[in-house]
């Protein structure tokens, strides 16, 4: 309900409820997280239905790993930044973080199709295996996911340069983005344990 | 160019798709010259097709329901008609890929496009009203679940003229559903419907979550909610859990089809039991997702019909949270005969009889209801009563087939299709088809013609009898389901009772499209009118408004003090309208044609990817990632009614009450 570009009337409040958009898109979100648990649950199933084909333990490489982590990590705490940001109003440094957020996130994306590309180039694409269709759909779903964000990343920038203030509709953008890219995060801590880490042991 | 698309995918050859076609073209023209011809064309787009408003919303997704369930029924009757006849040296009139694509066709559109769509015109009409709202939580999201489910429907009959449906029943089980064995887009158009129509029912499912948490009317605390609102509840906690594994389901299969992965193939690796287990643990709860709401048009039913309170209203709100949680516990006896081991049988067995305990505080909740209330039996009361009797009996044969040993012997036969036929025509489409004569005058102004719908339940009732028990009785006799062809005499004179039983359902549609037009013709008789917006003595908010109610449903929010608010309010004496105000001005959302956009690019990328035309798929892609953003980038979404309206409108209904009070 965007209030900024509309009278505030009396009477109106009488009937006003607290937005229900951040509380829908949490909501929304967990729908979400079934999707991840039912992708986890087939990788559970699946994860050592080789075909003859190589293993995880072959396969992963845990340094190229460790930085896409790292990387993806360190967006959810600069989108921290954006959100105190907005919450002090303060546009430009708002743009900022969501652009520190976005090259992060990009460099993520980049470094998980690299690695996919790698594997497919040595023969083990997700065609190879049970475990391979089962590997890949689930971390690609999850990079999937943060291509989407990034999208929406672009998206709110764009709708906010060369505003001044940052009106309730938009926060509201900003907040339900805040709580995407933080799940994302959570998810991506339970592929890199349960299918990477599991898989090296 | 056209991917696998070529002249050859059109079935010219095929005379009874080439006589529906021309009869679609025909009646599809008729259609649009009528529109055209009366000049309705921006009335249509930007007062319905465009609309937000959930009311106008609730028409269209039960319009849709009714030409889904034409469609459904069609291939219905061409199923027992070629049963009739396909006899020994008979092959009766639809070859065997053809009745398989009719069969699979059938039990997908009944289920996601009557059933669902049905079920969501219902929750659109009434949750809001029951609950004192002026909206749902997200109004432009229920605009674009329509569009979604929509276009996912006209997928499914685009296949019948361009290409093929699936030929692998209406969960396409693999491998059979693998390109393997179906190389054919028939699978490809299942699964690109499912998953667009899957898009809409799980925002509907959010949305309804949202607005029945966060919308209540001030003093509407849980237990003082109407029961047909907690069945929506539920029924929404249940979409929102059970569809994404449907999702997964789904999509997995599509990646096995599309990009040659293993997950449910023979080669490689795959498990076709890891479907069994994804595609039922969607699959079971989705028939509590049906038949819940249904019971809850039964509870405001039978407490109106009776003159009395529901009984048990406390019960029938935890009997319908236990049917919930219990749904997701039970899926694996739809295929107990597949090796799980006689302890994991047993587990899932007995959950399954426990759900039958539920099910009964129910129907005793409801005859307790009728019991010495004064029953005026209406329309209403004969679809509610015929549903008590038929779902017991489709209950306790579904408790039989429980039994896991009972179930070695009746697995896949017609034993099964006429138990869940049972429940699904008994509980799920009784119990909407009564909402839809309760609620009627509320959407529309007047009441159906109630002899006509009389009529229509017995040729229902009745046929549904003669079509289902027979089936019983094939069943036992070891007749397994989606048979072409068989040879046993001693099934032949069963089949023509059913047949018999699948004419008396037809003369019932025909009825019930008799009432419509009956009641459309007489909506300005006296007797007919709904004047007051309170033509049966109702319990809940929905009656407190005018019929049809004002767009913005409640001028001044009600206050609610008692379970049945507004019956409490009628013997109180309380203006639940507090009439005469003072009113002010109200905020509505703008219509939008951002959903018909999404939806009609949503379509365009399903078509394209079931040909392989990935130009196509790429500008649906792309249509419906812009039409997303420019939709959030537009700040002209709201409005507001002026007060001034607000009284105008408001007092011309006061002056109808008052005028009918002093008749």
């Amino acid at each position: 309900m965007a209030h900024d570009t509309t009278v505030q009337t009396a009477g109106h409040d009488e009937h006003h409820h607290e937005s229900p958009v951040v509380f829908g898109f949490w909501v929304y979100l967990m729908t979400d997280c079934i999707i991840f648990g039912s992708l986890f649950a087939v990788f559970a199933v699946l994860r050592n239905q080789f075909n003859g084909g190589p293993s995880g333990h072959e396969l992963f490489e845990l340094s190229g790993l460790g930085l896409e982590t790292a990387l993806l990590l360190v967006s959810s705490i600069t989108y921290g930044f954006g959100m105190i940001a907005a919450h002090k109003n303060e546009i430009s440094k708002v743009i900022m973080w969501l652009g520190v957020t976005f090259l992060l996130g990009l460099g993520f994306v980049g470094l998980e199709l690299n690695e996919f590309a790698h594997m497919i180039h040595e023969g083990a694409g997700p065609d190879r295996s049970a475990f391979l269709s089962a590997f890949f759909t689930l971390v690609s779903t999850h990079g999937l996911h943060v291509t989407c964000g990034l999208i929406w990343i672009v998206t709110l920038i764009v709708q906010m340069m060369g505003t001044t203030e940052i009106p309730e509709r938009m926060m509201n953008k900003l907040t339900c983005l805040s709580l995407f890219w933080h799940f994302l995060d959570i998810v991506w801590i339970c592929v890199f344990t349960y299918v990477y880490l599991a898989s090296m042991i | 160019m056209l991917g696998r698309l070529s002249f050859s995918a059109i079935p010219v050859d095929v005379p009874i798709l080439v006589g529906t076609f021309l009869g679609a073209a025909i009646a599809g023209l008729a259609v649009l010259g009528l529109i055209t011809y009366y000049g309705k064309w921006g009335y249509l787009w930007k007062e319905w097709l465009t609309s937000v408003d959930h009311k106008r919303l609730a028409v269209m997704y039960i319009v849709l329901a009714l030409v889904a369930l034409f469609r459904g029924f069609a291939d219905a009757i061409m199923m027992r008609t070629q049963l009739a006849l396909a006899y020994a040296g008979n092959p009766g009139y639809l070859p065997p890929h053809h009745y398989d694509q009719i069969f699979s066709a059938h039990g997908t559109i009944m289920i996601f496009f009557l059933a669902m769509a049905f079920m969501t015109g219902l929750f659109n009409f009434v949750v809001p009203l029951q609950i004192g709202a002026r909206d749902v939580a997200f109004p432009f999201l229920n605009n674009l679940s329509f569009w979604m489910t929509a276009i996912a429907f006209v997928l499914v009959n685009v296949s019948l003229f361009i290409g093929e449906f699936s030929q692998c029943g209406w969960l396409a089980y693999p491998p059979l559903s693998e390109s393997q064995f179906s190389p054919g887009v028939g699978v490809d158009y299942y699964i690109w419907a499912i998953q667009l129509s899957g898009v809409g029912t799980l925002l509907t499912g959010v949305n309804f979550f949202v607005t029945i948490v966060k919308m209540r009317a001030p003093g509407m605390t849980w237990m003082k909610m109407p029961v047909f609102t907690w069945t929506a509840f539920c029924s929404s906690i249940l979409i929102m859990v059970s569809f994404p594994v449907l999702t997964v389901a789904v999509a997995l299969l599509g990646l096995d089809r599309y990009f040659g992965m293993h997950f449910f193939t023979n080669d490689g690796g795959g498990n076709q039991m890891l479907y069994l287990s994804l595609i039922w643990s969607w699959g079971h709860p989705e028939v509590y997702i049906l038949v819940i709401p249904a019971f809850g048009v039964f509870s405001e039913v039978v407490p109106a019909f009776s003159g009395k309170p529901l009984f048990g209203y406390g019960t029938m709100v935890y009997a319908t949270c236990s049917i919930m949680v219990l749904s997701f516990v039970v899926w694996v006896h739809h295929f107990f005969t597949m090796g799980a081991g006689p302890d994991v049988n047993a587990f899932f067995g007995i959950a399954t009889m426990i759900i039958s305990i539920p099910t009964g505080v129910k129907l005793f909740n409801w005859m307790f209801t009728m019991y010495k209330g004064r029953v005026q039996f209406h329309a209403c009361m004969y679809w509610a009563v015929g549903f008590m009797v038929t779902f017991t009996i489709g209950g306790m044969t579904g408790v039989m087939m429980a039994i896991p040993g009972a179930d070695f012997v009746l697995h896949n036969s017609l034993f099964l299709i006429a138990h869940f036929h049972n429940v699904i025509i008994g509980g799920v489409y009784f119990g909407y088809i009564c909402g839809m004569n309760f609620w009627f005058p509320k959407v529309m102004g007047f009441k159906m013609n109630e002899a006509w719908g009389i009529r229509a339940f017995w040729f229902w009732f009745v046929g549904f009898y003669f079509a289902f028990v027979p089936l019983y009785v094939l069943g036992f006799d070891g007749m397994t389901r989606r048979m072409n062809h068989y040879d046993n005499p001693e099934w032949h004179i069963w089949l023509l009772i059913a047949e018999v039983g699948a004419v008396l359902i037809l003369f019932g549609i025909v009825c019930q499209l008799t009432q419509l037009y009956v009641t459309i013709r007489d909506r300005n008789l006296p007797a007919n009118r709904d004047v007051t917006g309170d033509p049966w003595n109702g319990r809940a908010l929905e009656w407190s408004t005018s019929s049809p109610p004002p767009p913005y449903n409640f001028a001044i929010v009600p206050h609610v003090h008692e379970l049945d608010a507004f019956m409490h309010d009628k013997e109180n004496g309380i203006d639940t309208r507090c009439a005469g105000g003072p009113y002010a001005p109200i905020h509505m959302p703008k219509n939008t044609a951002a959903g018909f956009l999404i939806g009609a690019f949503s379509f365009i990328f399903g078509f394209a990817a079931v040909w392989y035309i990935w130009w196509l798929a790429a500008i649906g892609l792309i249509g419906v990632i812009g039409t997303v953003i420019a939709r959030s980038a537009n700040k002209d979404i709201d409005y507001y009614i002026p007060a001034d309206e607000v009284a105008r409108i408001e007092n011309e209904h006061s002056r109808k009450l008052m005028a009918q009070a002093a008749e």
